[in-house]
């Protein structure tokens, strides 16, 4: 299989690409247009600020290729965030693969949301073999409410979406690559979608 | 429901894991990856590595250290230690850390927490804080490894770090740290109740009841140790095992 991981500066590429080796499958890294749209599944992963993210994929012209992908595709944390519509995080427009909006947490609880919370209302081959309330590792102050979109879900304290699917798009706000086993059973699945 | 996190700290010199008790008499404990992987199985939720390597030598050995960590381990993990520069953080990132944690060189220069903040996001940058309790002075932070008072109060140092972008506290007693006598409950919960960040206790744990103490009356969103981990004088199932029993959420 030719799975590529999108490489835009702002991702924690290293530890998806180590999660994906565990599994015994190697993955490319890359910027290349021709190179991500010639894979056959894509993964997005992304940490930090939403502007200075878009900024990266709009330098590497990466705004314009990744919504009209077609195959399997799975944004990870911040790369969930980015397939939205606008967020919060510094009034920036998104990708607007999903009609979504991404918001910032308003609560007594501490921001960010970090540390390992629980999956539930799991509706999608991605949670295959695993169990409602099981543990993922989350670290976000925004997030996605739920929406039509939503294939999992985690209060904070409200529900919001743990996991989104709109067509060949799959998304995730935690951290399937540092989430145990759980997290591995997911990548897993992706890679059988 | 989010979990308490339980935090086993790796104290690192020359690519091996030591603990220095009091901050002084550092005993060697064992290789890190295993270590790591040990803990990652046994339901630890997060590490940390602190590389008390003071070379440049040992800088690399510890960026390629954190790589084959990364390699290993499917939990995240906070590395620290050396930090002085946007440079340094990059590197560690890189190589598959999920957080830094800075201390002396925030006190140095406050600035660098906003840089890092809007380089890599406040969720990886995790400032530690060294506070240490007198009567004349009350609770003062700390600097270069605890060998310096600051001007600053602990609550204080704080708020201004997570004003400027510090996602996480960790917050080590040193009076407490090494003692087996309890968490300093007491600013632990005064920093907790400060600041809108989570907050990691550490500095003090002997038994199982400190750590249901750390939570439930500090209000700590994680608590660290290290010796007691590393020595197998607490094992982390059986401490999950009574903190659920206590009350206190956690991933089982």
């Amino acid at each position: 299989m030719n799975l590529v991981i999108v490489d835009y500066k702002a991702g924690n590429v290293q530890s998806v690409q180590f999660a994906l080796e565990r599994l015994g499958v190697q993955a490319t890294l890359s910027a290349d247009a021709e190179t991500i749209k010639a894979a056959d599944k894509v993964i997005f992963p992304g940490v930090g600020q939403a502007a200075s993210a878009m900024a990266q994929l709009k330098a590497r012209n990466l705004d314009k290729i990744l919504p009209t992908l077609e195959q399997p595709f799975f944004g990870v944390c911040l790369g969930m965030q980015l397939l939205c519509q606008h967020s919060e995080e510094g009034d920036t427009d998104l990708l607007g693969i999903i009609p979504l909006p991404v918001k910032h947490f308003e609560t007594d609880l501490k921001v960010p949301h970090m540390g390992w919370n629980q999956l539930e209302n799991l509706q999608s081959p991605l949670f295959d073999g695993l169990q409602e309330q099981e543990y993922a590792y989350y670290v976000h102050s925004y997030y996605v409410p739920l929406s039509e979109y939503t294939i999992a879900q985690t209060s904070y304290p409200e529900p919001f979406s743990a996991a989104l699917n709109y067509k060949n798009f799959y998304a995730a706000q935690f951290h399937p690559e540092k989430s145990g086993a759980a997290g591995s059973q997911i990548l897993k699945n992706f890679l059988a979608l | 429901m989010l979990t308490k996190r339980i935090i086993p700290c790796l104290d690192i010199k020359d690519g091996r894991c030591v603990k220095g008790v009091q901050f002084e008499n550092i005993r060697d404990a064992g290789d890190p990856v295993e270590l790591a992987k040990w803990y990652a199985q046994k339901g630890a939720d997060e590490l940390v590595f602190l590389d008390i390597t003071a070379t440049n030598e040992g800088r690399k050995t510890f960026a390629e250290l954190v790589r084959d960590i990364a390699r290993h381990i499917d939990i995240p993990f906070t590395v620290g230690g050396g930090i002085g520069a946007v440079a340094d953080v990059e590197v560690l990132l890189q190589n598959g850390a999920d957080k830094v944690s800075i201390n002396s060189s925030a006190i140095k220069n406050p600035q660098l927490v906003e840089e890092l903040a809007r380089h890599f996001g406040s969720q990886c940058v995790t400032v530690a804080i060294d506070t240490k309790y007198t009567e004349a002075t009350g609770w003062k932070v700390y600097t270069r490894a605890g060998t310096i008072e600051t001007e600053y109060s602990t609550i204080d140092w704080a708020r201004k770090v997570v004003d400027l972008g510090a996602g996480e506290i960790l917050l080590t007693s040193m009076n407490n740290d090494g003692t087996k006598a309890g968490f300093a409950l007491d600013i632990t919960k005064a920093v907790s109740e400060a600041v809108s960040v989570p907050v990691i206790a550490s500095g003090g744990a002997g038994t199982m009841q400190h750590f249901a103490d750390a939570f439930q009356v500090a209000n700590a969103d994680a608590a660290l140790a290290a010796s007691l981990f590393h020595f197998r004088e607490l094992e982390i199932p059986d401490l999950k095992q009574y903190l659920k029993t206590q009350g206190v959420y956690v991933r089982i």
